[in-house]
């Protein structure tokens, strides 16, 4: 009969303090090749539409005509796939993700 | 890259339980049943393994429905589930499943989901809209 | 004896997922079964016809969320398989990495999940506690904790630096050393042996015929693992199939707790040998042909059955999980069981309902 495992285990586990984070108060500990939000880089942009074309969710929009890029936060899933296929490189992956929002925003560049 | 790309073989309809029964005495284990509604058939695949060495069935029926297939499960009653999903989602009649749920196994919102043919290339046209 | 209908889920305390059952009870006893599913069916397979080929390996690896790597590499491999490509050994290394650290977590978060189905919460925050560094080494490889998003066709989109791999290689140690600790209390506590010995016993013949796979055909003594047909870098580190022969819940535990161990050697073994080289090979032009492509998830073989016609869209991508193979066991185990015992059973042919529906 064996019941003690358990008991020995939460002892030790006790003793050893929390193994969570006091959230909010501490912040995430950031890992440095976490994919989050997407990042644009006006500058550079040529408004090739190659990442509206590839992006598997249909979250990024481009206007030619008008030098726009947008893109829908909430339908993004930060996979890097336009990252990858970006001639000019102005787009990147941040490791930070996008702030919670009540409104559905498509956010224009 | 897997060793085992798997032979396709067709059976006629009739012949099926006849064969999957040959199968089985042989040892072969039911991997899956699937349906596949293509453009120039409705066609079902049963795939059998033995040990890590797979083969595979294929029954075609024609284009327009109503579909009708005679039941394996009196010779892997594991075939059930799989005859029952091929009711519900491609509206495929199985006769003399041993366990019918009668269209109540997946309860979609949407009946038989799958049992229409991929339609044109309007389907492709992608999301996305400009700004 | 009165006959009672209790209706088991979709939404349940104990239900990590929507299955849905109508119990016949009589007494205390299950007498008769009645599974449905179908409440979160999403379609994935027709998705197919709308998605470019190469940007489903995005939507395979949703199918699941807790086994969704090996999902993406399943469809790579069958992909690459019918377009002749042949992925660098330094990407078939990272898969398999990447997969048993998945086979890892997945197992851990189903530990926790089982000594939750019968009340012991204790060992259910141990169990994710231990999880939770697993997925912190997920993602400072992969970028994403659950989503990897790191499989392509033709190999891997990120690489792992030597420095990486032996910062993961030290903390399989920690890993290995917490996993101890847990996989004792559950193999060895009182309380659990009482609540999984000669609960849901299911024989090996059963497992055999109904078609069952995965942990739940291990432990009634079927040696079946897809590892062994050695896919990606399962050609160099053989696997043997842990199996044990009682076939009751206890012996499922026991085969799930042996694979974490067994995991974490792979993953050694694929650190210590992994080769230096390129990490994918370019991919031109679309697939054509039709094959079927199996590979081992935590809950057991996936089969995949891919069919192209050399568009960009594949013609029919059709899915069978562990799950749906594991069903028929579910359904013969429980009648006779007591209705107490129903959570334990469900859990422990480790159900994932919404790859089962994709």
């Amino acid at each position: 009969m064996s019941y003690l495992g358990i008991t020995a285990l939460n002892l030790k586990w006790a003793l050893k303090g929390p193994a969570t984070r006091g959230y909010p108060l501490a912040p995430r500990r950031v890992i440095a090749d976490s994919r989050g939000a997407l990042a644009f880089a006006k500058a550079n942009c040529i408004y090739c539409s190659v990442c509206r074309k590839k992006c598997p969710t249909g979250a990024i929009g481009v206007n030619r005509n008008q030098k726009k890029w947008a893109i829908d936060r909430l339908r993004c899933i930060s996979c890097g796939y336009c990252v990858e296929v970006c001639p000019k490189d102005c787009l990147s992956l941040t490791t930070y993700m996008s702030p919670p929002t009540v409104t559905k925003d498509r956010e224009v560049f | 890259m897997s060793p085992d790309p798997g032979s396709f073989t067709a059976v006629e309809t009739a012949a099926l339980v006849a064969e999957v029964r040959l199968l089985r005495d042989a040892g072969w284990r039911l991997v899956q049943i699937g349906a596949a509604a293509l453009p120039t058939a409705m066609e079902v695949i049963y795939s059998f393994d033995l040990g890590g060495k797979i083969t595979n069935r294929r029954v075609s029926l024609p284009v327009e429905g109503p579909h009708r297939l005679p039941s394996i499960t009196s010779v892997y009653a594991a075939a059930a589930l799989y005859e029952n999903e091929l009711h519900d989602l491609f509206r495929i009649q199985v006769e003399g499943n041993i366990l019918d749920f009668k269209g109540k196994f997946y309860r979609t919102t949407v009946p038989f989901p799958f049992a229409s043919r991929p339609s044109a290339p309007a389907l492709a046209a992608k999301a996305g809209t400009n700004p | 004896m009165a006959r009672t209908i209790i209706p088991f889920g979709p939404q349940h305390p104990v239900l990590p997922e929507p299955i849905h059952l109508d119990l016949a009870i009589e007494d205390e006893k299950v007498v008769d079964v009645l599974p449905s599913v179908g409440f979160i069916h999403r379609g994935l397979e027709r998705l197919v016809e709308r998605k470019d080929f190469q940007e489903f390996v995005y939507v395979a690896e949703r199918i699941c969320g807790i086994c969704s790597f090996i999902h993406g590499q399943t469809y790579c491999q069958g992909i690459e398989e019918l377009m002749q490509v042949e992925v660098p050994a330094r990407a078939q290394y990272l898969r398999t990495i990447w997969g048993e650290l998945s086979r890892l977590h997945s197992h851990l978060l189903w530990l926790g999940l089982l000594a939750d189905s019968f009340g012991f919460e204790s060992l259910f925050m141990h169990s994710w506690r231990v999880r939770e560094r697993i997925l912190d080494q997920i993602e400072a490889t992969t970028g994403g904790r659950v989503i990897f998003g790191s499989c392509k066709i033709g190999g891997v989109r990120r690489d792992i630096s030597p420095e990486a791999l032996a910062v993961m290689r030290k903390e399989l140690d920690v890993i290995e050393r917490d996993m101890r600790e847990i996989v004792d209390v559950f193999l060895g506590d009182s309380s659990v042996k009482r609540r999984l010995q000669g609960v849901g016993v299911l024989s090996r013949d059963d497992a055999y015929i109904l078609g069952c796979v995965g942990p739940t055909a291990r432990a009634s003594g079927v040696a079946q693992d897809m590892r062994s047909l050695g896919y990606a870098a399962f050609r160099d580190i053989k696997v043997e199939p842990i199996v044990r022969t009682e076939g009751d819940s206890y012996a499922r535990c026991v085969v799930r707790c042996a694979e974490l161990f067994q995991s974490v050697d792979i993953i050694r073994q694929a650190i210590d040998r992994i080769p230096p080289g390129a990490i994918e090979t370019k991919v031109t032009g679309f697939p054509d042909g039709e094959i079927l492509v199996r590979t081992e998830q935590p809950r057991g073989e996936v089969a995949y059955y891919l069919r192209a016609n050399g568009s960009r869209n594949l013609q029919r991508f059709r899915v069978r999980t562990p799950t749906f193979a594991n069903l028929p066991a579910l359904v013969r185990m429980l009648p006779g069981a007591n209705l107490a015992d129903v959570p334990v059973l469900v859990l422990t042919i480790d159900p994932c309902i919404s790859c089962t529906e994709r």
